[in-house]
This record gives structure tokens, C-alpha cells and sequence, in this order.
């Protein structure tokens, strides 16, 4: 818990080359992983609303991931828009059975994680805002899917689907994307990126 | 016919896609949903794609559907004569009318844009975004060249598979061998990504230049026709549904 | 590195040597212009293209780099060698017309619209080349463009340069560790040392001669001071392993027909071009792929109670029967630290605590990796990769090695480690397979080898 003095805590807008292709490519595998759960989610979806209807809100985490890992990242304003929009695209030209509205999903849980991320100045990129991001995410998720899916149901379900959505974009979206970080900074792929070079610090 | 379907700027066909989804969703009733379907048939063989390829890329449509509608049978909002209850499961008239709505729904929206995309090469996407779009080029072309990086996966994955029976640990539980090879193909990626960056830097790409483009993309009559077609089948499918009476915006009932 | 002065003249071709780690690649990458920003480290002094900063005259400098899987950017050919010439803005028409005189240059007769990801690594080196080319620069800098290519690819690429450079005249910096693929090429040969500075410079000729002794104990390959040998009886003893009409490969047969035997103390050589089936050969052998015909038979010495078909085999029951290990280190790889890498195998088969740490404290030793045994394997250089992973095979000692191009992009010290580390093993009475383009290393230790050439097998 001790305290390490940090770099540079001015905010870095620019976007370097590298920046741009490795979220990219981490955007375009969550693509493919998102693209998987859509059909891989629906047998457990259904088994879950059988056990408490809503608590199937709990899958829904692992398609905030790319809004969460990418800027964990590359630590750059708008990566979290940026990957789920990319990651949407690849599952909507794979094809899914949730169509293009998945853009617009994209969009609003992208969006979802920024506006926690910029909340702390895009300057704090531990666990705690990795997690309160992927809960933004969550929301992003919850409001769509209430909206355009689970339309009209009580309010027992909204709240139980809103709160198992925060969790898992919490838990699958936030810990597991700062656990991958934390891990693959240690392989030193991440060297040319500040994450890379200072996730040994961070607790 | 399907030679133009496949020179049609890839962002028409996406906006097209777009367009039908984005409608189709803001109503649940059977009524838009089988309207904009019969349209749909109606247009979809034109698209330029095989049987073959349509059932096989279609295919995860066909199974989500009816598992989604099955689960809004028994969860959807009670109402009307109760033909099952057990437990929190309850099918109703009304579970059951949700249910036809969402399934036939799904099928309304995926099917156009499943088929519309078959026929899209990422790098005329690319090219319709940044150019017609006018979204920011270094993001684009970044999110191309990422995307023909993960086609390199399938090879790894197979070589990560091998390695791990030669490894010893190959009989593993297979959750921990799937996340552990995961992990490996995500750092693969990102150091493969990384030399990518520096190979596309060395090609003078994200310098302070105004950028030209080799292939020109063009979005003209045959798109603007796509589009229309797409907002079409939209507007009759609400058209009917509102003057049948079975419109529910938003959740309105 | 620091305190570096380097002045190249226009028209010159400089080859740039020095041990691993001397900061070859990062001088080239400095003259490219592509080193990173100040987010990624230091930098003091200048250093001038045509007296502009390189890092703000992209274009000026075309850079080929050693991996060809990570330079191609595009999925068309023609897309992708006209990718430089967008970026630097040059007018449609002109790009098309670059684009067909540079794959001309590089000798790539493919339409504009083949597809990047079926070519071989010699020409996807040779698409990168013109990819560079096309931006019309001044200046050529290869980092290691032929370490990760066959014998044949490797003659590919040094003719596209050498046509490209008598043609354009452009100044050329090319960083190799085998001298002898670029000698007859330069005019000036340039040696880094391991503190930054520059430790020779002058004409091939007379800096070979001069520093070819030191060059070479840095690992850097020299023609006139060639690696030591080990010697070998090369007596093998029992049959291990025997194929019968074997047909190999995953969805396709790649080869077929194939008769061979493995001994005790043998090293079998397979050999041949690219595509022809070597690596799928070993992986069947290795009890990793199932043949797609005839058998893959372990004599009863190896299979040891076990059944004589090593695909049957569970995974842990090949750790102590066949080693296999594969050409890329890192698919490999799958511990935290060098150290877990090791005591994987050993405790996959329950070896207790203190037998594994004396096993893996051993092979630290004979790997010379025990200062890096609390590193991350993925964090290794090139060659300490290769090492561990020929590692991670001897931890459970085997019977059977099977290596695929264990010497490939080696520097000539790794290579040399490995030859008499392979040596001992087959003293031991381990059989060997490799598959390898490497004919020092066929000469080196071969007993035996096998040709399959893409038509069918030769012998």
C-alpha cells in the first residue's frame, strides 16, 4: 500500500501508433469472444431466468470486457468507445443473432465505462476504478436491455437484472481485465505502454 | 444481380442492416416482425449469397431464437388464460404472444444484415468509413490491419493445443487449459500487434500527412438504392403493424 | 546505447554487426523513425537524415523488419505495397504505377488482388521490400529481413536487394548475424559493441579479418571461423521408433509412403522446402497429430507398458517417452517464471519436490539460464527462448527428442550450445529427430537423412 510517485500525471490525448493497433487487436479478440457468448450465453441465460428471473443479468459481463481491458491498457481518453465499438463490429459482420443493434450496444456500454474512466481525470487505472468502470459498463447494458429486450416486466426483475449487470460488469469486465493486465504486463509485451511499466506498483 | 450486391459500398449495406434493426426494435408485436420478414424473403435471394453459406452463417440465429422465445414463454409478462405454472414459470396468453414477438423478431433483424455482411470485404470497409464516413483514418486502417492479424489465431490456437499434450498437461481440466491458452494467444497478439505498429510506423502511417487513398469509394445510386429498400421494408412493417393495431412503442401497451 | 557517431554517406551499404543486445536494432529503428515518442524512454543528441530529424522524415527511410508474419498490413498484395505510398500522399495514379514498378523490383509476378496471407516468408519479405520500395526512400535499413526465412527465401530476398540497390542506388543498413548473406553485397561493414559505442568500422574485407575472431565468439556468424564441432562416434543403438506407410498432415495429406526408424543415439534429419510436410512429420511422430495413414509404431524399450501407438498415449504418458518441441518457443511457454517452465514436466509426473528443484537446479545450470531462473519466459531473448524451451523437454528426460528448426534465426554461440547439448543427449543413448534447413547442423550431428520434397518423398 505504499505510496508510489507516478511519472507523468498529465493527461496524454494523443494517440500513438501503437496505441491505435494494440487496442485495436484487443478489440477485434473481444469481438470474437463476444461474438461466441451471443450463442454460447443463450442455454445458461435460460437456465438462470428459470432459477430467479433477471439474475441471467450476470452474463452480461463478459461483453463489457473490451471496455474495460483496452483502456486498462493503452490509458488513452476514448479507448473504452473505442474497443466495444470495434469489438460490436467484428461480432456484427461475424454475425450474430442480435444483429447491428449490437453497434448501438457497443456504443452505450463504451460509454458507460469513459464516463468513469474521465470521472478520474483518465488518471487512476487500479482495480477499483477498473471495477466501478465495468459497472458503468454494466449500466449501459442494463438500460438497452430493459428498454428494447425485457420491456414491461415488474420491477422486482428490472432491479435484480440491473444489479446482477453491475456485478458481472464489476467482477468479469473490471477484476478480470485488471487481473489479465496485471498478468500480461508481466510477459513484457506491454513494455512500450505505461501499463507495462508500471502495473508492479499499482495495487 | 449479385455482382452489383458485391461492388455496393459496405456502408450501406451496414447502414442498411442499421436501419431495419434500429426500427424493428423499438416495437414487440408479431405483426412488424413477419411483415419485414416476408419482405425480406422477398428481397434476400438477391443478396448474392449461396444456400450453403447462408444456412451455415445463419445458423446461430436458428438456435438463439427459439431458445430466447422458449424462456419468454415461461418468464414473459403473465396475462391472459394460464395453460402451465410451476415454480416462477408461468405460460400465459400473453407469455406466449411475447414470445412468437421476440423470436420472430430476431429473425426480422438478424437475417437482412447476416446476409448483407457475407459479402463484405473488411478492406472496402475500411475504405467506405474513412472516406464517405469520414471517420479518423489512423483509427480505421489500425482496426483493419488488427483484423487481419486475428485470422493468424486459428494457427496459433492449434499450435497452443499441441504444445500443451507435448507440455504433459493436455489432459488437464479442460476449463483451465481453454483460459491458459487464451492467455497465451492474448500476449501473442499483443506482441505480434506491436511489431505490426512499428511495421506500419516504418510505412510513413500516422505521420503529419494529409493521406490519399489508393482504392477510391464511392457511394452512389446502386447505395442509395440499398438504403431505400432497407428503410422501406422498415416503414411497411411498421406501417402495418401500427394500422393492425398491434404497435407498442417502448413498452407502451 | 550511447555516445554513438555515425556518419553514412549517400550510396553506401553498411552491414551493422555486433553481439545481441549491442543495440543494433534499436539504432535502425532510431533511423526509421519509428523509436517511439518520449512516452517510451530517453534520448540525447540527433540524429539527422538528409540533416532533418528522422523521427519527422517518415518516408525518407523504408524499413524491413525480421518477422514476416508481423510487416504485412494489408490482405491484397497490390493493397499492401500501396499502403506507404498513402500515407505519404502521393496521387492515385502514381501509387499504382509505384506499386506495380516496386513488386517488378522485388521480382513478385502476383496480381494486385492475390492474397497476402498464402505467400511464403520469402516473398511476404520480399512484399515488405517493396512495400518500402515504393515509397521511393533514400535509404534501406533491414533489420535481420532473412533470420526467419529457409535457405531458399533467404537467396530470394538477397537478390531482391541486391537488384533493388544496383538499380536505385540508394544507401542501404542491414543488420545480420550471417555475414556471409550480405558480404559480396556491402561496402562498409560497421561493428557495435556491447557498451553502445562502435568498436570497427571500415571495408569488409579488411574488418573481417581483423575483428572476424572476436565477431565470431560474440555469435555472429563469420564464414572463415565456423562454430565448433562436437565429435561423435554416431554408433546407434535399438530401434525406438518406426514408421510404416506413414500418410501425414491435419486436413490434407501433406506427405505419404513414408519409411523410418529412430534409434537410440540417432539423430534423423528431415529435410526439404517449406510446405513439403516437416514440421507435420514431427508432430505426428511426436504422438501429437494422428496419421492420416500407416502407423507411427514405439518399440516396447519405449512405450513401456503403454501402448506402441503414441496418439493413444496420454499426455503425460509422452513426457517421459517422446519430447517434442516446437519451432516458435512461445507457444510453448507455460509458466510465470523460468524456473515453474521447468518443474511443469517433472511435476506433472509427480516427482516429488526435491527431485523436481534437482532436476530444473541442474538444467538451469546446463542451460545457463540459473541467473535468469525468476524471469518471465515470454521476457527472454531469442536464444535464451530456444534454450528453455529444448529445456522444458529435458526436464522429464525423455527417450525421444523431436525438435522442430531448433537452430532457426540462431546466433552462432546459441547454435553451438545446442549442437553439443543435442550431442551429449545422443551420447546418452536419446534418439533424435529434427527437422531442420540448417545443413551445417544436418553435417554436424545427422546419422541419418530423410528428403521429403513437396512431389513425394526422395531419400
Amino acid at each position: 500500500m505504499s505510496a508510489v510517485s507516478t511519472p507523468k500525471r498529465s493527461i496524454n490525448f494523443t494517440w500513438r501508433v501503437v496505441d491505435i493497433v494494440i487496442a485495436a487487436v484487443l478489440a477485434v479478440a473481444c469481438g470474437v469472444a463476444f461474438w461466441a457468448w451471443d450463442t454460447g450465453s443463450v442455454v445458461p441465460t435460460t437456465l438462470l431466468s428459470a432459477v430467479l428471473p433477471g439474475l441471467q443479468g450476470i452474463l452480461g459481463g463478459v461483453w463489457l470486457l473490451a471496455a474495460v481491458l483496452v483502456p486498462l491498457v493503452v490509458r488513452k481518453p476514448g479507448a473504452a468507445i473505442l474497443a466495444e465499438i470495434v469489438a460490436a463490429t467484428v461480432e456484427t459482420l461475424l454475425g450474430t443473432a442480435w444483429g447491428p443493434d449490437q453497434l448501438l450496444y457497443g456504443l452505450i456500454q463504451g460509454l458507460g465505462a469513459e464516463i468513469v474512466f474521465a470521472a478520474f481525470l483518465y488518471s487512476s487505472w487500479r482495480l477499483g476504478t477498473a471495477m466501478l468502470a465495468g459497472a458503468g459498463a454494466g449500466v449501459g447494458l442494463t438500460v438497452l436491455d430493459l428498454v428494447l429486450y425485457y420491456r414491461g416486466q415488474t420491477l422486482a426483475f428490472d432491479l435484480i437484472y440491473g444489479v446482477s449487470s453491475l456485478v458481472s460488469g464489476a467482477l468479469i469486465a473490471g477484476l478480470v481485465s485488471w487481473l489479465l493486465v496485471r498478468a500480461v504486463a508481466k510477459t513484457g509485451a506491454l513494455s512500450r505502454f505505461a501499463s507495462g511499466r508500471t502495473s508492479r506498483q499499482l495495487i | 444481380m449479385s455482382a452489383a450486391i458485391l461492388r455496393i459500398n459496405p456502408v450501406a449495406k451496414i447502414a442498411a442492416g442499421l436501419l431495419i434493426g434500429l426500427v424493428l426494435v423499438l416495437t414487440l408485436d408479431w405483426v412488424s416482425g413477419v411483415v419485414a420478414l416476408v419482405l425480406e424473403a422477398a428481397v434476400l435471394p438477391f443478396a448474392g449469397v449461396s444456400w450453403r453459406a447462408f444456412w451455415l452463417r445463419t445458423a446461430p440465429v436458428w438456435i438463439a431464437a427459439p431458445l430466447v422465445s422458449i424462456t419468454v414463454a415461461l418468464y414473459g409478462r403473465a396475462s391472459g388464460h394460464v395453460y402451465f405454472s410451476w415454480l416462477l414459470a408461468n405460460v400465459t396468453d400473453g407469455s406466449l404472444a411475447l414470445a412468437l414477438a421476440t423470436g420472430i423478431r430476431i429473425l426480422a433483424i438478424a437475417l437482412p444484415a447476416i446476409v448483407l455482411f457475407i459479402t463484405v470485404d473488411p478492406t472496402d470497409l475500411a475504405d467506405g468509413l474513412a472516406q464517405v464516413l469520414r471517420l479518423p483514418s489512423r483509427f480505421v486502417l489500425g482496426s483493419l490491419a488488427a483484423l487481419r492479424l486475428v485470422g493468424m489465431f486459428l494457427d496459433d490456437w492449434r499450435s497452443l493445443e499441441l504444445a500443451r499434450r507435448a507440455r504433459g498437461v493436455g489432459d488437464r481440466n479442460p476449463i483451465r487449459r481453454l483460459f491458459g491458452q487464451l492467455f497465451a494467444l492474448l500476449v501473442l497478439s499483443i506482441r505480434r500487434g506491436s511489431k505490426l505498429a512499428t511495421a506500419m510506423e516504418a510505412r510513413g502511417f500516422g505521420a503529419p500527412i494529409t493521406r490519399t487513398w489508393a482504392r477510391p469509394s464511392s457511394f452512389g445510386w446502386p447505395e442509395i438504392v440499398l438504403l431505400l429498400i432497407g428503410a422501406g421494408i422498415a416503414a411497411v412493417a411498421i406501417g402495418a403493424s401500427v394500422l393492425a393495431g398491434t404497435w407498442s412503442f417502448f413498452g407502451a401497451r | 546505447m550511447h555516445d554513438l557517431d555515425l556518419v553514412i554517406e549517400p550510396g553506401e551499404r553498411v552491414l551493422l554487426l555486433g553481439a545481441s543486445g549491442a543495440g543494433k536494432s534499436t539504432l535502425i529503428s532510431a533511423l526509421a523513425g519509428v523509436l517511439g515518442g518520449e512516452e517510451e524512454g530517453e534520448q540525447a543528441g540527433e540524429l539527422l537524415l538528409d540533416g532533418v530529424p528522422a523521427s519527422r522524415s517518415r518516408g525518407r527511410a523504408g524499413l524491413v523488419l525480421q518477422d514476416p508474419d508481423a510487416q504485412v498490413i494489408l490482405a491484397r498484395v497490390g493493397d499492401d505495397v500501396a499502403f506507404g505510398c498513402e500515407n505519404l500522399g502521393v496521387p492515385r495514379d502514381e501509387i499504382w504505377d509505384r506499386v506495380r514498378v516496386a513488386l517488378d523490383g522485388v521480382g513478385l509476378a502476383l496480381p494486385l488482388d492475390h492474397p497476402t496471407a498464402s505467400l511464403s516468408g520469402g516473398q511476404k519479405q520480399r512484399l515488405a521490400l517493396a512495400g518500402a520500395l515504393a515509397m521511393r526512400p533514400g535509404l534501406l535499413l533491414l533489420d535481420e529481413p532473412t533470420a526467419n526465412l529457409d535457405p531458399t527465401g533467404v537467396a530470394e530476398v538477397r537478390d531482391a536487394v541486391a537488384r533493388v540497390v544496383e538499380a536505385s542506388g540508394s544507401t542501404l543498413v542491414v543488420i545480420e548475424h550471417r555475414v556471409e548473406v550480405w558480404r559480396d553485397l556491402v561496402t562498409r561493414v560497421v561493428i557495435l559493441g556491447s557498451d553502445g559505442g562502435i568498436l570497427a568500422d571500415g571495408p569488409p574485407g579488411v574488418v573481417l579479418s581483423r575483428d572476424g575472431r572476436a565477431l565470431a565468439a560474440a555469435g555472429v556468424w563469420v564464414p572463415e571461423y565456423p562454430p565448433e564441432l562436437p565429435r561423435r562416434s554416431r554408433a546407434s543403438g535399438p530401434v525406438l521408433l518406426s514408421v510404416e506407410d506413414l500418410a501425414v498432415g491435419r486436413r490434407v495429406t501433406v506427405a505419404s509412403g513414408l519409411n523410418l526408424e529412430l534409434a537410440a543415439g540417432g539423430l534423423l534429419a528431415i529435410t526439404g522446402p517449406n510446405g513439403g510436410g516437416k514440421s507435420t512429420l514431427a508432430l505426428t511422430l511426436g504422438g501429437l497429430l494422428a496419421p492420416r495413414g500407416g502407423a507411427v509404431r514405439a518399440a516396447a524399450e519405449l512405450s513401456a507398458g503403454a501402448s506402441n501407438s503414441p496418439i493413444r498415449w496420454k499426455s503425460r504418458e509422452l513426457l517421459t517417452r517422446i519430447g517434442s518441441v516446437f519451432q516458435d518457443p512461445e507457444h510453448q511457454f507455460l509458466g510465470a517464471t523460468v524456473r515453474d517452465e521447468l518443474s511443469i514436466g517433472p511435476q506433472s509426473l509427480g516427482l516429488g519436490a526435491d527431485e523436481t528443484r534437482a532436476r530444473v537446479d541442474e538444467l538451469l545450470v546446463r542451460l545457463r539460464l540459473d541467473a535468469l531462473a525468476p524471469a518471465n519466459p515470454f521476457t527472454l531473448s531469442g536464444g535464451e527462448k530456444r534454450r528453455l524451451s529444448v529445456g522444458t523437454a529435458l526436464a522429464t528426460r525423455p527417450r525421444v527428442l523431436l525438435l522442430d528448426e531448433p537452430t532457426f534465426g540462431q546466433d552462432a554461440r546459441t547454435w553451438q550450445e545446442l549442437v553439443f547439448l543435442i550431442a551429449e543427449l545422443l551420447d546418452e543413448g536419446t534418439a533424435a529427430a529434427v527437422s531442420t534447413h540448417d545443413a551445417t547442423f544436418v553435417s554436424a550431428l545427422a546419422t541419418d537423412e530423410f528428403t521429403l520434397s513437396s512431389a513425394g518423398v526422395l531419400r
